[in-house]
């Protein structure tokens, strides 16, 4: 049985290793071991391609995770108001949601973009002169949308843990609905908020598939790393890899601790 | 009208709080039905039942987390029926105390001033808080985080919590209840001499009747959403109204009787069996009438041989438990069934040989038990 735990953990985690331990090779071959560099460290952050897809990644992802904390946690909060059939219903569509293939989540999304685009654009144009299009504002909305359900799920299940007395404890105590929400909800949520937050930048970062449908002309790192392998794989690419999995990494160890020194609502 | 309790004195006619016709209806279920209290300034009053019986919901409609369905409630002399409970001025101690976990002590003290408008300054809330926690023993407790406190300081974080804001009323949910027997019983003695201190009107909802009958001035019985019964915990021992109240306060034997002749204040009347004993009666019952008759356990004695003049039932004992200071026989009687009798320590002195399967004779002095009224 430890065996067995060893060979799924080896099988789950050598790859991602060996991509790490390749980055520092000195050869220009990607797949091999050739001494010890951090050339290509170098190479890829003097790179203006990758730097230019960088900025844009990390701008959409910090767009996106905004967004998505802040209508995720109001929507969580709402859907814990809601009553019976209802709460059931969209608990259901926000599960799905999640689960729901990233290239079926691309797809309808291109679909529904296109779509509503070709519809208002000859209006548009005619009253502005301006075009709606594929780019950075539809990958922040695709984005947006798809980890909203991550943050709803985060919050909702901290909301549930939540004792109740609290909040009337607080209204006992002489504060409104407003302030109790400033000084005991908000408080009491943030570690989930936070950890949502992080986990939607880390998610639109890395995200491909979905980015590859609606980024229009604009280039995200992962667009950028898939084009450059079809170029030729340079140990360049490692070390991007590296990095952007080193920055996920942190960012789940932040979220992490921020949820542990939180401690639960419950711990009393 | 005045009256004297165990405790001490409280003049009535100054209501800080009235429920008036008050009903809560969830759905089907009539949480609370057509309440009347009157509760006094300054007494500490209990409301006391199983759980399901409404107590929680009539401390809730005064904390303000319900709304009565009908009916209205009075605080200091204002309807508030209708007013959220950050409008209200009475503050409560959660059953699992609620503190808040991001917080500090001192924080969680402070948190009711800090919403006063318009502000209180910092120095005074500072000073207030420091008063509170010494009044609780929690002086040096301030900078703690929550989780670092035992559960009876939590308790202590909770009434200092409360009583900083010098509430009208202070509402107490079962404050006890997460506690150990020792820790209750010093929690409880430390309850009474704060509100005596404090002065302030303390409202307890419990399901444990020592405690009730300990600590209250009145206690308020409920059952299946209505009040059963309001009075002393002396009244309420001795003369429960009610067959719910006589079994819910203390012990009692309740045995079926027919009224022969009553007076004011006295009856006789005819156990089934046809023993004909003379047992007080709170109200003058209709002679002929089918009632209950209830009758503590310590208020029968049991002897090996009939006394002249007091009449006896002969049974056989099936069960004795030794509590120490007391013996406690269960005897089975032909018609009647099952009769507890509870005897001091040397009573059983003088019953020698007396265990399980002897047959011993219940005597009933006269005024033992009393009849009861219907629920």
């Amino acid at each position: 049985m430890r065996l067995y735990a060893l060979a799924v953990y080896a099988f789950l985690y050598l790859p991602i290793g060996i991509i790490a331990l390749f980055s520092f090779s000195a050869g220009r071959n990607a797949s091999q071991m050739q001494g010890f560099s951090t050339q290509w460290y170098g190479r890829a952050l003097s790179n203006p391609f990758v730097i230019d897809a960088l900025k844009t990644s990390a701008g959409i992802a910090l767009t996106s995770a905004v967004l998505a904390s802040v209508f995720g946690t109001l929507a969580a909060l709402a859907l814990s108001g809601m009553k019976g059939r209802w709460r059931a219903l969209f608990d259901a569509l926000i599960y799905i949601a999640v689960m729901i293939p990233g290239i079926v989540i691309g797809i309808a999304t291109l679909i529904a973009l296109v779509t509503v685009f070709n519809a208002l654009n000859p209006w548009l144009a005619a009253a502005t002169g301006w075009q709606l299009s594929m780019g950075a504002g539809s990958l922040v909305a695709a984005h947006g949308l798809f980890t909203m359900s991550l943050v709803i799920i985060l919050v909702r299940a901290r909301i549930e843990g939540m004792d109740r007395a609290l909040i009337e404890a607080s209204s006992d105590l002489g504060a409104g609905p407003l302030a109790t929400f400033r000084q005991v909800t908000l408080p009491l949520l943030a570690p989930a908020i936070l950890a949502g937050f992080l986990l939607s930048f880390t998610f639109s970062f890395d995200d491909f598939i979905i980015a590859f449908f609606v980024a229009g002309s604009e280039t995200t790192l992962p667009i950028y790393i898939f084009s450059s392998i079809r170029r030729g794989v340079t140990p360049e690419i490692n070390a991007i890899g590296t990095m952007v999995m080193a920055a996920s990494l942190l960012m789940l160890v932040i979220a992490q601790l921020t949820l542990r020194r939180g401690g639960t609502p419950k711990d009393q | 009208m005045t009256y004297a309790t165990g405790h001490h004195t409280v003049s009535a006619g100054a209501a800080i709080a009235e429920f008036v016709n008050t009903s809560k209806r969830y759905g089907e279920v009539l949480a609370a039905d057509r309440l009347n209290l009157r509760i006094e300034k300054g007494e500490f009053l209990s409301f006391l039942g199983p759980s399901g019986c409404g107590k929680t919901t009539a401390l809730r409609m005064l904390a303000g987390f319900e709304t009565p369905t009908e009916g209205t409630i009075l605080i200091d002399g204002r309807e508030l029926a209708a007013e959220p409970a950050y409008r209200r001025p009475v503050n409560m101690v959660f059953q699992h105390y609620a503190l808040f976990p991001h917080m500090t002590v001192a924080e969680n003290v402070a948190y009711g001033l800090r919403q006063r408008r318009p502000k209180m300054a910092k120095a005074e809330i500072a000073t207030r808080v420091a008063k509170a926690l010494d009044t609780v023993r929690l002086g040096e407790f301030g900078p703690r985080r929550i989780w670092q406190m035992s559960g009876g300081q939590q308790q202590r974080v909770a009434l200092a919590r409360a009583i900083v804001n010098e509430p009208k009323i202070l509402l107490l949910d079962e404050p006890m209840a997460a506690l150990d027997a020792k820790l209750r019983a010093e929690m409880q003695m430390e309850l009474l001499s704060l509100q005596r201190s404090l002065g302030i009107t303390f409202i307890l909802v419990t399901h444990d009747q020592q405690e009730a009958l300990s600590m209250s001035d009145r206690i308020c019985i409920m059952g299946k959403g209505r009040i059963m019964q309001i009075g002393t915990p002396r009244e309420l021992y001795d003369l429960p109204a009610n067959r719910y109240v006589a079994d819910f306060v203390g012990r009692a034997n309740i045995l079926p009787a027919r009224v022969r002749t009553a007076s004011e204040g006295r009856a006789q009347v005819e156990l089934s069996g046809g023993l004909a004993v003379e047992v007080t009666a709170p109200f003058v019952p209709t002679p002929g009438a089918a009632v209950e008759v209830a009758v503590r356990p310590e208020a029968l004695r049991l002897a090996l041989a009939p006394e002249p003049g007091v009449p006896a039932l002969a049974a056989t004992v099936t069960h004795m438990t030794f509590f120490g200071e007391h013996i406690e026989y269960l005897l089975a009687h032909p018609v009647l069934g099952a009769v507890q009798v509870m005897l001091p320590r040397q009573a059983e002195r003088a019953l020698p040989g007396a265990g399980v399967g002897a047959r011993l004779h219940i005597l009933w002095d006269p005024g033992s038990g009393l009849v009861l009224g219907q629920d």
